[in-house]
């Protein structure tokens, strides 16, 4: 059984425990499904007299709870279930990283950028830092990431989450075919 | 909220983040492997969950169906006011952090529970970000 749990999930089995996520929310108290608005929630508990961030973040502790799950679900995934090979990305996948200088395939992430010494190279601090900073500005921008637009917002067939998932996926279109081939 | 209210919810996040890390939604090779179009895997994900998530919200509906306590389940319609500039703008700037990073805000956390803490600065910078954010707000198109 640990075996079986500690190769890679294939989609069917992961795509629908994530699905399942929405309804659970739902019926635990009308919650909506979006991690993003954790990001405004923290920023709300800094002293700050910005007015988008005077909202009650008390009210929202369960959503801040789901990002501490999310973290501690992720260490006990690692811990106990994790996959000693390599990851089984594609052949072509693989090929055309190697164009960039990404040979390496172990772990989430090519550690030359993410890593501490990787973040203080100008690709590193690119991907790391320019990177974060543009998915908390969108996310807030667009009202929403890639759980609250594309899960949530799709699944409920809102016109304005098709919208904002059609730009997640142009902008990240634009960065791995124009932007990385010069940047990496 | 009160600590005991607030359990049910540390469940389903510990549930997301095992099924994030054990499905390598949260890995930059996967991402880019989705925006190169390499492989279905990524696609069956989402494209899967939306769908389960699309039945049980039109059964909800359609059903009435209410919260563990009672109340009457509400889903808000998300603001698509013309022009919606939000929407396609900050979609992709988003998309570009999204696919730089190799993360949204979920798989973030998550990083950070597999051990690598120098994500914690990819979640500083999205702080600065939605900090940003709400300081521009009165001068951006929406």
């Amino acid at each position: 059984m640990i075996d079986f749990l500690s190769q890679p999930w294939p989609w069917y089995v992961a795509g629908p425990l994530i699905g399942l996520t929405v309804p659970v929310l739902l019926l635990l108290g009308g919650k909506q499904f979006g991690i993003s608005d954790n990001l405004r929630t923290m920023c709300a508990i800094l002293p700050t007299k910005v007015s988008f961030f005077q909202i009650d973040w008390r009210a929202n502790a369960w959503n801040l709870t789901i990002s501490a799950g999310i973290l501690i679900g992720a260490f006990l995934a690692t811990l106990f279930l994790a996959n000693p090979d390599p990851i089984a990305l594609s052949s072509a996948t693989q090929a055309d990283l190697a164009l960039l200088g990404v040979t390496e395939f172990n772990g989430y992430a090519p550690e030359q950028f993410f890593s501490w010494e990787g973040l203080l190279s100008l690709n590193g601090f690119i991907l790391i830092v320019v990177g974060g900073f543009l998915v908390g500005f969108g996310a807030r921008y667009a009202g929403g990431c890639t759980s609250g637009h594309a899960i949530s917002g799709l699944a409920d067939l809102q016109p304005a989450s098709l919208i904002a998932v059609l730009g997640f996926f142009a902008g990240g279109l634009l960065v791995t075919h124009l932007l990385l081939p010069i940047l990496l | 909220m009160k600590i005991r209210q607030l359990l049910p919810y540390l469940l389903v996040g510990i549930a997301f983040g095992i099924v994030a890390a054990k499905s390598e939604i949260i890995s930059w090779y996967r991402i880019q492997e989705m925006f190169r179009f390499q492989a279905f895997h990524m696609y069956g994900i989402i494209g899967s969950a939306v769908l389960v998530a699309a039945v049980s919200v039109r059964i909800i509906k359609s059903r009435g169906v209410r919260t563990l306590s009672g109340e009457p389940i509400v889903i808000p319609p998300k603001d698509l006011s013309a022009p919606g500039t939000r929407y396609w703008l900050g979609g992709t700037l988003f998309g570009v952090g999204w696919a730089l990073t190799g993360a949204c805000p979920g798989p973030m956390f998550a990083l950070a529970g597999t051990g690598m803490t120098v994500i914690l600065v990819a979640v500083a910078a999205a702080l600065a970000g939605t900090y940003t954010y709400g300081v521009l707000r009165p001068r951006l198109p929406h």
